[in-house]
């Protein structure tokens, strides 16, 4: 009880805090310096009509290659940390696995018609990343919901290691890739004036935005399949596995 | 009169609260990563409510916010850029907790924190 006792108080202390930052706050009435730059300079400089992606993806570019390897990093570690002992596991575990009864017909035909739908929802969601409200990391989620309803319709499915590995290292060396070309050809490291801008609010705008958009969603779509897959085949097989 | 910017900071917060009493009291570990996820939302949160602005609307250049009017009718676009950043993170942190949890719960049969005494002193 005294423990309790003693979060409520902590809690009731941060509360306090951020009771007087609410107070204490005044909205701004006009945009900051940054934000007038980039509200100033986006649809000249980068030619993308979504300012945010045009910051996360050029003006920011450098953070978005390290957050896009920190995700990497941790799908890295949730597949490490799993596979310890799944090998050894793998084969007595493979009889009684088939045992598991089959999926009703509506979940399974209903599954195979609503996945190839997600999928495209997710491309169209990171291929238009620099018009609407959408992007690499949006869409490489959707990408990875359509494969978490595919194992929710069947728990025991085994996705391709292999597939998503090489699609994932691919869209990784090619988001690196053209960010070097970057410093070749055009202004700087992840410059996206590879390409060019073309016009404001058109599929083919904004240089190389769609295209590094795209690499970053298979990315991070990829990233979170694996994650979903190595969380999922861990169910069955540690069960045996004693301190 | 309390704009919409303020009451959504206040959910954050509240939101952050919840999950930080949560984090403290609760001894499973799901619901603790449950917790850590509610207080990650209300940061995000209130992270976006800092960056709104009254009367204005989403940082996207169309026909209805032209490029000439662009820094008077749009809202900070800097904080749902970081927020973008933060969610991916947050999906990160919670998927490594929850293999972590897997993990111990393999190793001891149980998810009860108070049972995992060997930092403990």
């Amino acid at each position: 009880m005294i423990k309790r006792a003693i979060a409520l108080l902590l809690t009731l202390a941060v509360g306090a805090l951020f009771a007087s930052l609410l107070v204490g706050y005044v909205p701004d009435s006009e945009l900051n310096h940054t934000a007038r730059y980039y509200a100033e300079r986006t649809a000249e400089d980068i030619g993308a009509a979504n300012i945010v992606t045009a910051i996360i993806v050029t003006y920011r570019g450098l953070d978005t290659l390290g957050e896009v390897t920190v995700l990497f990093i941790s799908a890295a570690i949730v597949g490490l940390v799993l596979a310890q002992g799944r090998v050894l596991n793998n084969a007595p575990n493979n009889a009684p696995r088939q045992t598991r009864a089959p999926v009703s017909e509506l979940l399974s035909t209903g599954s195979r018609v609503l996945t190839p739908l997600i999928l495209l929802l997710g491309v169209y969601v990171f291929v238009n990343g620099h018009l609407t409200p959408g992007g690499g990391f949006q869409g490489g989620a959707i990408v990875a919901s359509g494969m978490l309803l595919l194992l929710l319709a069947d728990p025991l499915k085994q996705f391709s290691h292999r597939l998503i590995a090489v699609l994932e290292s691919l869209s990784g060396l090619l988001f690196v890739g053209i960010g070097v070309l970057g410093v070749l050809l055009a202004g700087g490291f992840l410059d996206n004036r590879l390409l060019p801008i073309g016009t404001l609010g058109e599929l083919f705008s904004a240089g190389v935005i769609p295209v590094i958009y795209s690499l970053i969603g298979l990315k991070v779509g990829a990233e979170f399949s694996s994650m979903l897959a190595s969380l999922s085949e861990t169910n069955h097989t540690e069960n045996s596995e004693e301190t | 009169m309390i704009s919409l910017a303020q009451m959504a900071m206040a959910a954050g917060f509240v939101l952050i609260l919840i999950g930080f009493y949560g984090a403290l009291t609760q001894r499973n570990l799901l619901r603790m990563i449950v917790a850590f996820s509610l207080a990650n939302t209300g940061v995000h949160i209130v992270l976006v409510a800092v960056g709104h602005m009254r009367g204005r609307t989403a940082p996207i250049l169309d026909a209805a916010v032209p490029v000439a009017d662009a820094l008077t009718r749009v809202i900070d676009p800097v904080p749902q850029a970081l927020v973008l950043t933060a969610i991916v993170i947050g999906l990160g942190v919670t998927a490594l907790m929850l293999a972590y949890a897997l993990k111990l719960h393999a190793r001891k049969h149980t998810l009860d924190i108070a049972k995992m005494t060997e930092l403990k002193w």
